[in-house]
């Protein structure tokens, strides 16, 4: 069983909306499909929203860290939306700290506050 | 008392043993706060047994204490051990280039946590959340 988590563009922005809890081959590819976007369309920004997201353990904290310093490499900016409450007190009781995230309450502000930056 | 248990061997059980921890800590009666909690502790305390070790368990127990309820959660395995428990639980210590945000987060979301751990035998964490 493998899921692949779909990239959308919209723009020079792409957006994608994690949409299950995910397994970690599913965090992986997600990783991977990610840069290879990044790199043939040229986008200049990512928005990850993760509204349904109701747990996030240290492995996809590392991955979704990766996939932010690796974007940062790729000279796109990464804004995160949606991040539950239980979701940020346990991120912060594991001891993770998201270094340099942009973030927003949810979609439509992260793509708002994406197309300021990106203009800025 | 309640008792459930998933064997962790693949990555999939990984999920299947947070998913019954998440059940389970509804029916206590677990907001969504603690939910998150405990769901995280077993999601870590199962990839520890899925990485470091070739096969463990982890069960989820439902626990009283005079009038508190509590989610009691044990990982068991026979794995390597671990040499050093102090290290285990800093911050930031990890022999697999991972966080090492695992134990120590563990220890932070629930509110009791016990390792018993011997070399070349295997370890048992057991943490409990309580219901306030
Ligand atoms: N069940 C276990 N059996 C043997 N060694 C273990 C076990 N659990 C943890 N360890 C050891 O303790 C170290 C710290 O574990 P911890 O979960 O805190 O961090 P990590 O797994 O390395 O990284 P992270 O959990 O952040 O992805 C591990 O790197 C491993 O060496
Ligand atoms: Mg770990």
């Amino acid at each position: 069983m493998k899921m692949r988590i779909p990239i959308l563009k919209l723009k020079d922005c792409l957006i994608v909306s994690i949409q299950w809890e995910l397994d970690d081959q599913t965090a992986i590819s997600f990783q991977e499909d990610l840069l290879e976007k990044l790199h043939t369309t040229s986008a200049r920004g990512v928005v990850i929203d993760l509204t349904p997201i109701d747990f996030i353990d240290s492995f996809i904290a590392k991955v979704l860290g990766d996939v932010i310093n690796m974007s940062g490499l790729m000279g796109a900016k990464v804004v995160i939306t949606g991040i539950q409450p239980a979701v940020a007190i346990t991120l912060i009781e594991l001891g993770i700290r998201l270094e340099n995230v942009s973030t927003a309450l949810d979609l439509e502000n992260g793509l708002e506050k994406l197309e300021r930056e990106l203009e800025g | 008392m309640n008792i459930d248990s998933v064997d962790i061997v693949t990555e999939w059980d990984i999920v299947a043993a947070r998913q019954l921890g998440r059940n389970e800590a509804k029916k206590v009666g677990f907001g969504t706060v603690d939910q998150a909690r405990i769901t995280t502790a077993i999601s870590e305390l199962a990839r520890n047994i899925y990485l470091y070790t070739g096969k463990g368990n982890i069960a989820i127990k439902e626990v009283t204490e005079g009038n508190l309820k509590g989610l009691l959660v044990i990982a068991s395995d026979e794995g390597p051990g671990i040499a050093d428990v102090r290290r285990a639980l800093e911050d930031g210590f990890t022999t697999s280039g991972g966080l090492g945000a695992g134990l120590p987060g563990v220890k932070r979301l629930m509110d009791d946590f016990k390792i018993e751990t011997v070399v070349g035998e295997g370890t048992k964490i057991s943490a409990t959340k309580w219901l306030r």
